[in-house]
């Protein structure tokens, strides 16, 4: 199996808080509260990856794969459980609701599911979308949870050893999803609370699905997001997967996707960052099958302190498939971006194609990008091209829009909101691309 | 039309100016009069685009000397913005693309900036739609561009078809066409300079640059003025262009030298 991700253990980290930072994940670990009870047929599971979790510890900035993306924030936040759960009403969730997934969304509060918020009557048969409790009792979920490439990971494993509930959307074979299916996760911020979202996708032979996930926050406040999702696209199938992650700016996010796609499949990846003090997304796409087609396109912007990184890894396994990709990042004040691309084509995969792209605009003189493609090809008859780029806004594109009696900072911004429109055009649904291009036309600097 | 005793709107006096420290305008003159069309010619790098974005206030460009009043004031004085909300129009040889702004949108925040400056209410969307299909006639323009963004997939000749929409919108009281005829086909050069026809009056003025006698069969100038090397070495009426379509620029340099 390729390893998609960097793995640590205590035992080959040469630091001196080595034991502080296996410390503080166990202290992690003990915040957890006990498995939704219906789930009792993924308690091995829960268990395996609990003492997988006593192997490991919080990475340090002298493991490569965390070289640019302190966890400081993470280890001096004071997290507690969530014992408390508030009451929201649909008032308060109402601004994140996608017009057209009105009626088919699953609504979480602080990791928790709510019935109360969800709603999945306008779904079609042929699709079930629910908590994983409820789920339980119609699906099989062992053979698809904790079951792909990278669940081996520091954060993964924490959260398959803490989660408690989570939702799953299922789509049967040959079913085309015409309406997009939102998830949405809330975070009320009201206390520096620990929330291991889950979440599991299962698109069957043929079928068809269009999915958002959106991380967001009622309040600014400290908390921790550690969040994995796991995608499986059978022969022939097409997901196309919008993540907007939007949490408070004093919060830590650390969120995984991880799709494996097998033949003649494609998956769409559209990542949108715009939040969190420390936010790393780990997006990897296990491609198992000839004919695989992989888009991801990805956008941070971001401002103050805020530190964001993008770890994607492609694995292609077999010939004849193909991947796109461009990411994009806008930095502006004291922030500080990374994007880490690796692709892997082994010696099977011959006749791939695969295009990568980073871009990156940087708004201050502070701000920073640390940006890598990662291209690992064995293979000899492929088709790899990758390219990054950084720039300011360009003088004379300011000067085009000041000549048309436009300020210069409108004009910065409306040009800044132009770099960003690329990736935000991508998104498949109408409301929530105007809702994103609103947030980037007037960012919050 | 030349007439004498029209209103001064540009005068530019012994005009220098440098780039990252290069010096491109070397003492140039020009005096151009309400219901003046002028054109200026000249071999590249004498200094022609300089000049054009000079006078439109692109802040890489630094003015070392001279004067350049516009409307009795010193135009040097504003930001790019305040001379364009002030009647200032440069039409791009590159227009630039702006994915996910309408070119509608695009139009009426320009429209509506001026507005502002001028003390005037802006228009809403729908009084400011209605304005804009007049316009639309002005240089043959389908609709449809309306609502795609800015420029983006537009071609050349397209791009600056919006530019002279953009002019017809705008109104100014000087229009500067830097090289609006390059790269146009025979049919995109008729429908912009039509339409730069149509938007001239006996209050406003235009000033050409351009490489070819071409455009002027079709806009036809007062005045051409002849740049080389950062000044304005000959002027003379639209058959001085004729003669340097035929003779090109190397007798004016020694007619010049003669001269001295």
């Amino acid at each position: 199996m390729i390893e998609l991700s960097t793995v640590s253990e205590v035992g080959n980290v040469g630091l001196s808080n080595k034991g502080d930072r296996a410390t503080y994940l166990q202290t992690l670990l003990h915040l957890r509260v006990p498995l939704h009870e219906s789930l009792a047929g993924l308690q091995v599971i829960r268990d395996r990856a609990t003492a997988r979790v006593q192997e490991l510890a919080i990475p340090s900035t002298r493991d490569e794969a965390w070289r640019f993306a302190d966890l400081s924030p993470l280890l001096q936040a004071d997290l507690q459980s969530v014992d408390v759960h508030p009451t929201l009403g649909f008032p308060h969730i109402k601004p994140f609701i996608v017009p057209e997934a009105v009626s088919s969304r699953l609504v979480f509060v602080n990791g928790v599911y709510d019935p109360a918020l969800s709603a999945v009557d306008g779904l079609p048969d042929g699709v079930l979308v629910s908590n994983l409790g409820t789920a339980a009792a119609f699906k099989d979920l062992s053979p698809h949870l904790a079951q792909q490439p990278g669940a081996e990971e520091v954060f993964t494993t924490l959260n398959t050893a803490s989660f408690t509930d989570g939702a799953l959307v299922w789509v049967e074979k040959d079913q085309v999803i015409d309406k997009p299916i939102q998830i949405l996760y809330v975070s009320t911020a009201t206390q520096p609370a620990i929330a291991h979202p889950r979440c599991l996708i299962v698109a069957q032979l043929g079928s068809k699905l269009t999915l958002i996930e959106d991380f967001v926050t009622l309040h600014e406040g400290v908390y921790f997001t550690n969040s994995v999702t796991e995608i499986v696209v059978a022969d022939n199938a097409e997901v196309n997967h919008t993540r907007i992650q939007r949490d408070s700016s004093e919060a830590v996010h650390i969120g995984k996707t991880i799709a494996t796609q097998a033949q003649n499949s494609r998956y769409t990846c559209n990542a949108i960052s715009f939040g969190g003090k420390l936010s790393r997304h780990n997006l990897e796409v296990y491609q198992t099958g000839e004919q695989t087609d992989t888009v991801l396109n990805g956008l941070t912007m971001i401002t103050g302190n805020q530190v964001s990184d993008t770890h994607s890894a492609i694995a292609f396994t077999k010939p004849h498939s193909t991947s796109r990709q461009i990411h994009k990042c806008i930095v502006d004040d004291h922030a500080h971006a990374i994007f880490n691309g690796k692709v892997l084509v082994p010696k099977a995969a011959q006749l791939t194609n695969a295009g990568q792209l980073s871009k990156t605009l940087l708004l201050s003189p502070k701000a920073r990008i640390d940006t890598k493609p990662q291209l690992e090809i064995v293979a000899d008859n492929v088709k790899c091209a990758h390219g990054a780029t950084v720039s300011q806004l360009d003088t004379d594109e300011v000067f085009y829009l000041q000549s048309r009696g436009i300020d210069e900072a409108s004009s910065r911004k409306l040009l800044t909101f132009a770099f960003a429109y690329e990736v935000i055009d991508q998104i498949p649904v109408t409301s929530l691309k105007a809702q994103l291009s609103a947030i980037a036309r007037s960012p919050q600097s | 039309m030349i007439r004498e005793h029209s209103e001064v709107i540009l005068a530019v006096k012994n005009l220098t100016a440098e780039v990252e420290g290069t010096p491109i305008l070397k003492g140039l003159n020009l005096e151009v009069k309400a219901g003046e069309i002028h054109a200026i010619m000249g071999p590249n790098g004498s200094g022609k685009s300089t000049f054009s974005k000079v006078l439109a206030g692109h802040p890489d460009y630094t003015v070392t000397g001279g004067e350049v009043t516009y409307l009795g004031q010193n135009l040097l004085e504003l930001e790019a913005e305040d001379r364009s909300r002030s009647g200032i129009f440069l039409a791009f040889q590159y227009p630039i693309e702006i994915p996910g702004v309408s070119n509608l949108d695009f139009l009426r925040v320009a429209y509506n900036s001026k507005r502002k400056f001028a003390g005037l209410d802006e228009l809403d969307i729908f009084d400011f739609e209605d304005l804009v299909q007049q316009k639309l006639d002005v240089v043959k323009m389908n609709p449809a561009f309306l609502d795609r963004s800015v420029n983006e997939g537009f071609s050349g000749g397209e791009k600056k078809r919006n530019e002279i929409l953009q002019m017809a919108l705008l109104e100014p009281k000087l229009a500067i066409l830097d090289e609006t005829d390059s790269g146009l086909d025979i049919d995109a050069l008729r429908i912009v300079s039509a339409g730069v026809n149509q938007l001239m009056t006996t209050e406003n003025a235009v000033v050409l640059i351009t490489h070819y006698q071409r455009l002027l069969d079709y806009i036809v100038p007062d005045y051409v003025h002849v740049m080389e090397g950062g000044q304005i070495v000959t002027t003379g009426g639209k058959e001085l262009a004729l003669e340097l379509e035929e003779r090109g620029y190397t007798w004016i340099r020694e007619e010049e030298v003669a001269a001295r």
